[in-house]
């Protein structure tokens, strides 16, 4: 063995060489020019935002289509020639899980045991040894439709290892999945990954970037980084801060931090402003904009993408000129007394009590199936409590719904807007629902097109905007009325963190406005943003608070502080043991 | 409130026609049925091939065989040659009737004895045989009984069909079709209108509106009402225009109970699309329904040979009583107290499935 072949290892296992995918002859390329490598024993982040070509390459990878340009290498061999070897090595979860919803967990195992082929001993282990790694052994009787989307996502993966894959892909398995299953998903697949598997686990939370042993960072089909993630966040050290502001006054003081050239991204931080500064800026003039201390921060890889991706915005919303100020009286918006929802004997959220300010951002959170949405349905009238009192703008959900329902905006998580008609139609729709007047609908709409920048966009059809667009449209249309609530139901899962932060920036503008700002998150970050957060669990309030607050009750004994997500889970396991106790 | 109907009303309009499952859903059915009922599905029967084997050389045999000979019915007639090739040409289904007829045919005929002819048809094609049975009967009948009476036709029974001379079918199925083509535009549109918007993910943000339950179900319904009057209308001038059917009675009247026609299936199309997650669920609905309710209806087969049970359940169809209703102001004058007989049925059935609807509507969002 030459020496040069010992320094660089056996050759990885897969390789990508200069891949291009067009999915039109001379359409747009969904991947471009891509080059990188997956290697065996290590867990390889394909990371980037919706639309970036996560899902694409992943299917290249499995030999379901072939690229246009370039080559993937299997173990040596074109993955979409060799697909019979390929997919025997191969163990593939996707994104929308590939289980059958009517079929229990032991039948959805049979059943992709039986499509692999495996029989006798070999299977009867595989089921005993997946069943106890994934926890579902207690579960082999129930439906896999009636499982948690954290359980179902355990249940993929046990489906997907059922012949000890060489190559794992896993296709965004932490969507829609809350912080603890999510860690849970993340030990369970450090277990597995050894010198016999590979493993690539695509994501659009930034967070589990820095997880990876490797990353192949993908943002418009073109990739950004290859390599260990540490080597890019690297680049960041000695440009991120953290500046301590008073809750109160957080959103006035990141302003002029976002609009100075210097700062290439600044965002809200508990109370605290986290920003970045650009390469080679003066950090005595940074300070001079910020009216606190300003303390160094360890970089994170999103600090290092959106530096990548030019900074962030400037945090100007035009959006704020389009808005009249609804008056703050003072009063709560939402009130929410004693809200119980149940359905048959289970008892989804009870006693649900909390009122809410006109201007403020409250986050609820919780794990999956906890309540937050029974909770978040129940208040904006897509549910009726079956107890309990609520009242929107004055107005209670159960006397006078279409009243309440009148005051508030509401944004779903997918986009819901009418996809066949027009950007102008659509708004044209939601003012006429929403009882405006002619010529109020005119200069409402104009105005929103406006401030969303949707002008050149008139006459697309909504599904044929840019993903960015359609959730501008759909803020526009939650807005057209002015309403003195906005719900968001997870508003920005999935978006790029460019995005997030427009988006972000229009809704710190409507609190300006006084307008008051329900959202249901599992982003942790996105808790940051929030004024106070309510955080559910078994449908109840388990803690209520500041970010800040919430952290602070879980400090560790040294006094070092815990990240938004370790108070989660903790608030979480606490309440479990009060509960056991 | 009506501003808030209007706007829900355009942006159903919109959704369909933009959609180009939608257009589909209202271009094709249509003219598809159109082809198939006034065309194909005739009970009549035409152009079809008969075979003769005429062992007799009298004067009665050739005049018979000249009589099918003259018939618009039939195509060509195979002249056989023995009894042998009676078999093979039914059973290779080359004709539907052999006419046998014997040596001594025009020899009794001319003695004043019976005399008898052999029909041989097919009974593989009941129905159809049926008919050119009737008609080689027809013929050999008028023949011999000229022969008979020494030359004069003898008197026979005169026929004559009412509102219906000449015995048209397209006369029959073309008003039917005004109500059936209605009925399945109408129940489609409004089986895909909750189920799209579920599926698509809109729904929750039409019910976070202001909109109330009713005015939903209210908007959902006129795309139905819209749509099936356009497709009534079409299919009333293409009968009157196209194919030259009398349209005796008032247009007043068709008019005004097509409208609680159409309300009766909006409401059974809602209910469908309430109870539908996707849009395969309510078109599979649609069809659930459709299908018996033409077979139901009288249209295909009159319901007074319906057993008593089944005659009774016929009663919730609104075709049937809509179809009595086309049928009746085409062909014949129908007096406005039978159209008002048939219609107060189709009120009962709209009070009851809309209202249903919108309740069901309320009970599945909460």
């Amino acid at each position: 063995m030459s020496y040069a072949s010992l320094m660089s290892g056996p050759p990885p296992l897969v390789q990508i060489n200069k891949v291009t995918k067009r999915f039109t002859a001379n359409g747009p390329a969904a991947l471009d020019n891509i080059s990188g490598t997956i290697a065996t024993g290590k867990i390889t982040g394909l990371v980037g935002p919706d639309g970036a070509g996560k899902t694409t390459l992943i299917r290249l990878l499995t030999g379901l289509s072939r690229p246009s340009e370039g080559e993937v290498l299997i173990g040596g061999a074109r993955a979409h020639t060799a697909q019979r070897t390929l997919h025997e090595m191969l163990g593939y979860m996707p994104q929308r899980f590939g289980l059958y919803e009517d079929l229990s967990v032991q039948e959805n195992l049979e059943l992709f045991a039986d499509l692999k082929g495996l029989s006798g001993d070999e299977r009867e282990d595989a089921f005993r040894h997946l069943l106890k790694f994934t926890d579902l052994a207690r579960f082999t009787e129930r439906l896999a439709g009636a499982l948690s989307g954290g359980m179902k996502q355990k249940l993929g993966l046990a489906c997907a290892l059922l012949t000890r894959p060489r190559l794992l892909l896993l296709d965004e398995p932490s969507v829609g999945v809350d912080p603890i299953s999510r860690r849970e998903l993340w030990s369970m697949v450090g277990e597995l990954v050894d010198d016999s598997m590979a493993v690539v686990w695509a994501t659009a939370y930034l967070d589990e970037a820095e997880k990876c042993d490797d990353v192949l960072l993908l943002s418009g089909g073109r990739l950004l980084h290859a390599g260990p993630p540490g080597d890019l966040t690297a680049t960041m050290a000695g440009r991120v801060f953290l500046a301590r502001v008073p809750q109160e006054t957080r959103r006035a003081a990141i302003a002029p931090l976002l609009r100075d050239a210097s700062v290439a991204d600044a965002i809200l931080h508990g109370d605290a402003i986290r920003f970045l500064i650009r390469e080679g800026a003066d950090l005595d003039h940074v300070r001079t904009l910020v009216n606190a201390e300003s303390v160094p921060a360890t970089p994170r890889f999103e600090d290092a993408f959106v530096d990548r991706l030019g900074g962030g915005p400037d945090g100007r919303s035009p959006l704020a000129e389009a808005m009249i100020a609804h008056p703050d009286k003072g009063d709560a918006v939402i009130e929410a007394r004693g809200l119980t929802k149940r359905y048959g004997t289970f008892t989804a959220a009870s006693d649900i009590t909390f009122t809410q300010k006109r201007g403020e951002i409250l986050g609820l959170l919780g794990p999956n199936g906890a309540g937050k949405s029974t909770t978040f349905k129940m208040l904006c009238g897509l549910t009726e409590p079956s107890e309990g009192e609520g009242r929107v703008a004055g107005f209670d959900l159960r006397t006078a719904a279409a009243d309440a329902r009148g005051r508030l905006g509401y944004m779903a998580q997918k986009f819901s807007l009418y996809g066949d008609i027009s950007v102008a139609q659509n708004l044209s729709f939601f003012a006429g629902v929403y009882g405006l007047g002619r010529a109020r609908a005119r200069e409402r709409i104009e105005a929103m097109l406006q401030a969303f920048d949707l002008t050149g966009h008139r006459n697309t059809a909504a599904a044929r905007l840019p993903l960015g667009f359609k959730q501008r449209l759909a803020l526009a249309a939650a807005l057209l009325h002015e309403p003195e609530v906005l719900f968001l139901d997870e508003p920005t899962s999935g978006v790029d963190p460019i995005t997030r932060r427009e988006f972000w920036s229009h809704i710190n503008a409507l609190t300006a406005k006084n307008v008051a700002v329900l959202v249901t998150t599992h982003f942790m970050e996105e808790a940051e943003y929030c004024d106070r957060i309510n955080l559910i669990y078994r449908g109840r309030t388990i803690a209520e608070g500041t970010p800040e607050a919430l952290k602070a009750s879980c400090a560790n004994p040294n006094g070092s502080s815990v990240t938004m997500e370790e108070a989660f889970i903790e608030l979480v396991a606490r309440s479990e043991k009060q509960e056991a106790a | 409130m009506w501003r808030r109907l209007l706007a829900l009303i355009i942006k159903e309009m919109l959704a369909i026609w933009r959609d180009p499952k939608g257009r589909a859903v209202i271009l094709v059915p249509p003219l598809l049925q159109l082809i198939i009922f006034a065309f194909a599905m005739t009970m009549e029967v035409r152009n079809v091939d008969i075979a003769v084997l005429n062992l007799d050389h009298g004067r009665s045999g050739r005049e018979i065989v000249a009589g099918f000979e003259g018939a618009s019915a039939f195509d060509e007639i195979i002249q056989l040659q023995s009894v042998s090739q009676i078999r093979e040409t039914i059973d290779s289904q080359r004709v539907i009737a052999v006419v046998h007829i014997g040596q001594d045919f025009s020899r009794r005929i001319e003695a004043g004895q019976p005399a008898d002819v052999q029909i041989i048809l097919d009974g593989r094609k009941s129905n159809a045989s049926q008919i050119v049975n009737s008609y080689l009967s027809a013929i050999i009948a008028r023949v011999s009984a000229a022969a008979y009476s020494g030359g004069a036709p003898p008197e026979a029974v005169q026929v004559r069909h009412w509102f219906n001379p000449n015995l048209e079918y397209a006369w029959f199925t073309l008003p039917g079709l005004v109500a059936t083509i209605t009925l399945l535009t109408t129940i489609i549109v409004t089986a895909l209108s909750v189920a799209r918007e579920r599926e698509l993910g809109t729904f929750d943000q039409l019910l976070v509106s202001p909109l109330r339950p009713m005015e939903i179900v209210i908007g959902k319904s006129a795309p139905g009402l819209i749509f099936g009057y356009l497709h009534g209308t079409f299919f009333v001038l293409v009968a009157v225009l196209g194919f030259k059917i009398p349209f005796a009675g008032s247009l007043l009247a068709l008019y005004g109970s097509m409208f609680f026609y159409l309300l009766a299936v909006i409401g059974i199309g809602l209910f469908i699309s309430v109870i539908s997650d996707t849009q395969q669920q309510a078109i599979l609905g649609a069809f659930v329904f459709a299908s018996p309710a033409v077979l139901l209806s009288g249209f295909m087969s009159p319901v007074e040979n319906m057993p008593g049970w089944m005659q009774l359940a016929t009663q919730i169809n609104p075709l049937r009583h809509f179809l009595v209703i086309t049928q009746g102001v085409f062909l014949k004058d129908l007096p406005l107290s039978e159209v008002a007989r048939s219609t107060a049925p189709l009120i009962v059935i709209a009070m009851v499935t809309l209202p249903a609807s919108a309740w069901l509507l309320r009970k599945k969002t909460s």
